[in-house]
């Protein structure tokens, strides 16, 4: 009698599967669009990957023929309709090669995936971060609401909010400069730069890691702690909260099992909307703090003009982004059963 | 016994004066509604306000901390007039920078309303009245960067640009907002799938990488003005769809109610009862919206600037000023560099704050309705 | 029955009840002065108007009242037969009694059966959870007695349904299932906050007829909130008319449908349809009372034939008072 009967249990299964093949396919013409607004944006700047390579030899004195550059263009398929520049651009994207990047003079595919690596580490653990202050924090404010403490919290968060992350980068590291005498800059202590990984490394890592981690995360803080506070209020007085009350739970169960329960379910799905502020934030705090992610390379791709490395690092960290949007939507599902019944 | 009866009844109120009471119990909110007010009068006047223009620059000051106003002078005389003492300057052998010591002997009085350096205020006039000024020697209340420029003169000039493009980002946030919203919510159908493809989409992408990769597109060539604006519109467009959703909703919602359709019976054009007749029904819930929307604007405009890819000397923007503490070096030696970082924060609270009052006084159920 | 009598065997006496709420522009009584009591093993039900305190005095009865409402004074003594009795209003936030009398002693059905229940846990789940929250049983146990109940209550397949969720249950089967939440513990004092009110109306007869046979199987007290006085008929032994925050009236069903002594009593019979003369329009309840009756509150009288009323001197004297 008590084991859940095979028909219930096989049905949230199938609900599930359903509903994960629904969002794989909205996921598509999404990527589509975004992969269009990318190579619509690397396009943009006046000039191009050819012309600022003649510009660059010129400038070292190298002649160059009509013919070559007639070359170079083909080669870079810049004689082709935009179309199908994109059409290619996008085909190779998919089928895994990113093109060339002549400001590193590597295929792209070389330098991108450690780099994402470590954004993705670092974001990654901001979430976490952010998550392990603002849900304690929005719990306290709700259930005290106006109490000194919700205040003290709010007014907290809210620094935190209005703090540019890059402005915090920057004070993290005089604090770290003038109290701890650590420089802060980089992810690894120079001693372990260029040595292969061992647990000496990862805990010199890790050590590294928290500032960004911080710094990141506090940004979003205030914010997921607001949306938290407010759900839980929402929650708090609703009638099946009072149900349960009634029927004897003690406050502290209550809270956890009944009215956070459900103002958890649209707060993970604030995830989605916490990640490209999370990538934004992690892209300035690297340029910053000199981190080897995404951010600081990007930057340089883009003044470069290195049209082929920008693109694929953007095109990745859109990727990253719905791809973190697709898997709250499946934690949320799945913490709901009356989504996955649609 | 009568009195009891009293208590049984509600007095009959308004929404807008509910709105108001609601408001008013925001002492933070209405505390950064002055604040506001006040840092945007400061950077209307700022030609009139600063004692110095941007690049006024004072060689015998260059990287000196901040001068302190004082009333008592080291014979501890009392002066009515404020008065700062000029700074003595000797390289450190240590660091080879430059120390900076006050020196009892040079004391500048501060005149209000006193002529200083002639400038040209809002293009219209010119004038050599500064709110104060010295008559001799140099006043740098917030100390100045490395070129001997002040940074007093240059926040509030720095104010004006970047408080200006949160408003300006913002109005035309809320145009493309409420018209592709509008739109979607009132016409439906596919306009409606379409944008809020768009919407999912935008609200999809990292937001920064795009700025800087739209921001790097900006051409070299454009006048300062032209990055201005650029820049103001690379902000909105990643910025409307949020609100468009809202607008979109409640659209939705409005579309509906009575008197729309009966507009619309009446034979009114469509943008003709979206702006005549809708807009104004949820006005309120706009202003706090676009309320909230204003620090990102401002924060984005200060990272792109701060990353050299923004707005570029010789515009002031507080972006650009913090462009000068790129590194810890800057930031260890010469920590005034970040004030202009402490208006950002106090400008980005201040409007959080009292976006949130707004939000709760027009829309008490939308968070923390039960009070 | 005598007056001594009753006083002996109430299972609750609420005494000057009054509670406050704080709005956006001040201070308002929600209940004021609220006193009556509830006899042992029988059905007491309060009638009046939407907003006259009924749910404000239930919710005080199990401490549910949260900011901004406040109990400002008054006291609620309990009697229950299985420990000994105390002052709810006195208890303290904390006090273990407290969480013994919700659920265990006494428990509640709420007007609202679709929100009753938390969306996210299986309907086995929550039932179970009250006896797990009173007894010292294995999980096992928990959902059995769950099972029973809920069969009892009138589910059927419940072996399947107990591990549905609340959405896949139509309102009148949450409505038992609310019920058999709130009876697993067998509770000597059982609320009834307009059960029925947001059913149709063949389900609503459904679930009085279910309400009514379990209280006389299990004889508890029950507490019956409504504004429906053809319900009260069928199931009251005692009525309490309430309006405004305050008791108007109270004594037996028979007292106070068949010869009712507050003016806004009667006029509460006349608006019913079934209760007119066919043909009369229906009568609304401030055409029959004046204002000025139900504007100052006058204390609760005691009448000799044991019912109590509050009314003017003057209606007094008409009504037989010496
Ligand atoms: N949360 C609250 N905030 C403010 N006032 C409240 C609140 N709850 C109740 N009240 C006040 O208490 C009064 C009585 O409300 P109550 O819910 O007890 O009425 P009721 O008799 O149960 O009505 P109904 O038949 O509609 O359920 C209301 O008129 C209202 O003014
Ligand atoms: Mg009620």
């Amino acid at each position: 009698m008590l084991e859940i009967p095979l028909g219930s249990k096989s049905g949230i299964e199938s609900c599930m599967n359903s509903y994960i093949t629904r969002r794989l396919l909205g996921m598509v013409p999404t990527l589509i669009l975004i992969s269009m607004i990318i190579f619509v944006v690397i396009q943009l700047p006046p000039g191009d990957i050819v012309t600022s390579t003649l510009d660059r030899m010129q400038a070292q004195g190298v002649e160059v023929s009509a013919e070559q550059i007639q070359n170079l263009r083909a080669q870079y398929n810049l004689d082709q309709p935009m179309v199908l520049q994109y059409l290619s651009w996008i085909g190779n994207f998919v089928t895994g090669d990113m093109g060339y990047s002549y400001l590193f003079s590597r295929p792209v595919n070389e330098l991108v995936w450690e780099r994402l690596g470590y954004t993705l580490l670092i974001t990654v653990s901001a979430l976490l971060f952010t998550w392990a202050v603002a849900v304690p924090a929005g719990v306290y404010s709700a259930v005290r609401q106006y109490s000194v403490g919700d205040y003290v919290l709010t007014t907290v968060m809210l620094m935190g909010l209005a703090t540019p992350s890059f402005l915090l980068a920057l004070v993290a590291m005089y604090i770290g400069y003038e109290w701890f005498g650590i420089s802060i800059g980089g992810l690894f202590s120079p001693e372990y730069r260029d040595v292969p990984w061992s647990l000496a490394r990862v805990g010199d890592f890790l050590s590294h890691l928290w500032i960004p981690m911080v710094v990141v995360g506090l940004g979003g803080t205030a914010s997921t702690m607001r949306i938290l506070r407010a759900n839980l209020l929402d929650e708090l007085n609703k009638p099946y909260v009072v149900t349960a009350r009634a029927k004897g739970v003690k406050p502290i169960k209550l809270l956890i099992k009944y009215p956070l329960r459900i103002a958890i379910n649209p707060f993970i799905s604030t995830i989605g909307l916490l990640l490209p502020a999370l990538i934004s934030g992690e892209a300035i705090v690297s340029i910053v703090l000199g981190l080897p992610t995404t951010g600081p390379a990007l930057i340089e791709a883009l003044i470069n003009q290195d049209m082929y490395l920008a693109g694929s690092f953007l095109m990745l960290l859109s990727i990253l982004t719905v791809v973190g949007m697709l898997l709250s939507d499946l934690l949320l599902a799945w913490a709901d059963p009356r989504i996955r019944y649609e | 016994m009568s009195e009891l009866a009293a208590d049984f009844q509600v007095e009959a109120v308004s929404p807008r004066q509910l709105a108001w009471i609601r408001f008013k119990r925001h002492r933070l909110a209405m505390l950064s509604g002055g604040f506001l007010i006040f840092i945007y009068l400061m950077a209307a006047l700022c030609e009139f306000i600063t004692p110095y223009g941007t690049d006024t620059r004072n060689v015998q000051a260059i990287n000196a901390p901040p001068m302190s106003v004082h009333f008592f002078d080291k014979a501890g005389e009392f002066h009515l007039r404020p008065f700062v003492y000029g700074y003595d300057m000797h390289i450190n052998a240590d660091t080879w920078m430059r120390d900076y010591v006050e020196n009892p002997e040079k004391r500048y009085p501060i005149y209000f309303l006193a002529k200083g350096e002639r400038y040209e205020f809002w293009n219209l006039f010119y004038s050599d009245i500064h709110l104060f000024t010295t008559k001799e020697g140099y006043l740098h209340l917030f100390g100045t960067d490395q070129l001997g420029r002040d940074l007093f003169s240059r926040v509030f000039y720095g104010a004006r640009v970047s408080l200006s493009i949160g408003i300006l980002g913002v109005a035309l946030t809320l145009f493309l907002g409420v018209l592709l919203g509008g739109l979607a919510g009132y016409i439906g159908g596919l306009v409606d799938r379409v944008v809020q493809r768009v919407i999912e989409v935008l609200q999809s992408l990292p937001t920064l990488p795009l700025w800087m990769a739209l921001s790097a597109a900006l051409p070299v060539s454009w006048s300062s003005l032209g990055i201005y604006f650029g820049i103001t519109i690379i902000l909105s467009l990643f910025g409307w769809p949020a609100l468009a959703r809202q607008v979109r909703g409640k659209f939705l919602a409005l579309r509906e109610e009575d008197f729309v359709m009966s507009a619309r019976l009446l034979g009114a054009g469509r943008m003709r009862v979206i702006f005549k007749h809708m807009l104004p029904s949820f006005n309120s819930h706009i202003i706090a919206t676009a309320t909230l929307a204003v620090p990102g604007m401002i924060l984005g405009e200060t990272a792109l600037s701060f990353l050299g890819i923004g707005l570029r000397p010789p515009v002031v923007s507080w972006g650009v000023l913090m462009q000068q503490a790129q590194n810890y070096q800057v930031i260890v030696l010469t920590p005034w560099l970040l004030l202009p970082g402490l208006f950002v924060v106090l400008t980005v609270m201040a409007f959080n704050l009292l976006g949130d009052g707004l939000r709760d006084a027009v829309d008490p159920y939308s968070t923390a309705g039960q009070g | 029955m005598g007056e001594q009598k009753i006083a002996e065997d109430n299972v609750l006496a609420i005494r000057d009840l009054a509670v406050e709420f704080k709005t956006d522009i001040g201070m308002t009584y929600a209940v004021r002065d609220v006193s009556f009591s509830v006899p042992r093993g029988k059905v007491t039900a309060v009638v009046g108007e939407s907003g006259s305190g009924k749910s404000v005095t239930a919710n005080c009865i199990m401490r549910l009242i949260q900011p901004p409402g406040k109990i400002v004074s008054g006291s609620i003594d309990f009697s229950p037969t299985r420990t000994d009795g105390y002052d709810i209003v006195s208890l303290s936030n904390k006090d273990p009694r407290l969480f013994d009398l919700r659920g265990d002693l006494m428990s509640m059905v709420f007007q609202e059966p679709m929100t009753a229940l938390s969306p996210v846990y299986t309907v086995g789940n929550q039932v179970a959870e009250a006896i797990l929250c009173h007894r010292d049983v294995s999980e096992a146990e928990a959902w059995q007695e769950a099972v029973d109940m809920l069969t009892r209550v009138g589910i059927d397949d419940v072996s399947r349904r107990i591990h549905q969720y609340p959405f896949e249950f139509s309102g009148g089967m949450r409505q038992r299932v609310v019920i058999a939440m709130a009876l697993v513990c067998n509770p000597e004092l059982l609320i009834c906050d307009e059960p029925t009110t947001a059913l149709d109306v063949t389900i609503q007869a459904e679930i009085l007829t279910l309400i009514r046979d379990l209280q006389q199987e299990l004889k508890n007290s029950v507490l019956f909130i409504t504004h429906d006085l053809g319900v009260v008929a069928q199931l009251a032994d005692q009525v309490v008319v309430m309006y405004q925050g305050r008791v108007l009236e109270i004594g037996t069903v028979r007292q106070v449908l068949k010869d009712p002594l507050h003016p806004y009593t009667r006029g509460l019979l006349a608006a019913i349809p079934g209760l007119a003369q066919k043909g009369e329009r229906l009568e609304t309840i401030s055409s029959v009372v004046g204002d000025a009756d139900l504007e100052t509150p006058y204390p609760l009288t005691q009448m000799a034939d044991g019912r109590q009323v509050s009314l003017s001197p003057d209606l007094l004297r008409e009504a037989g008072h010496e």
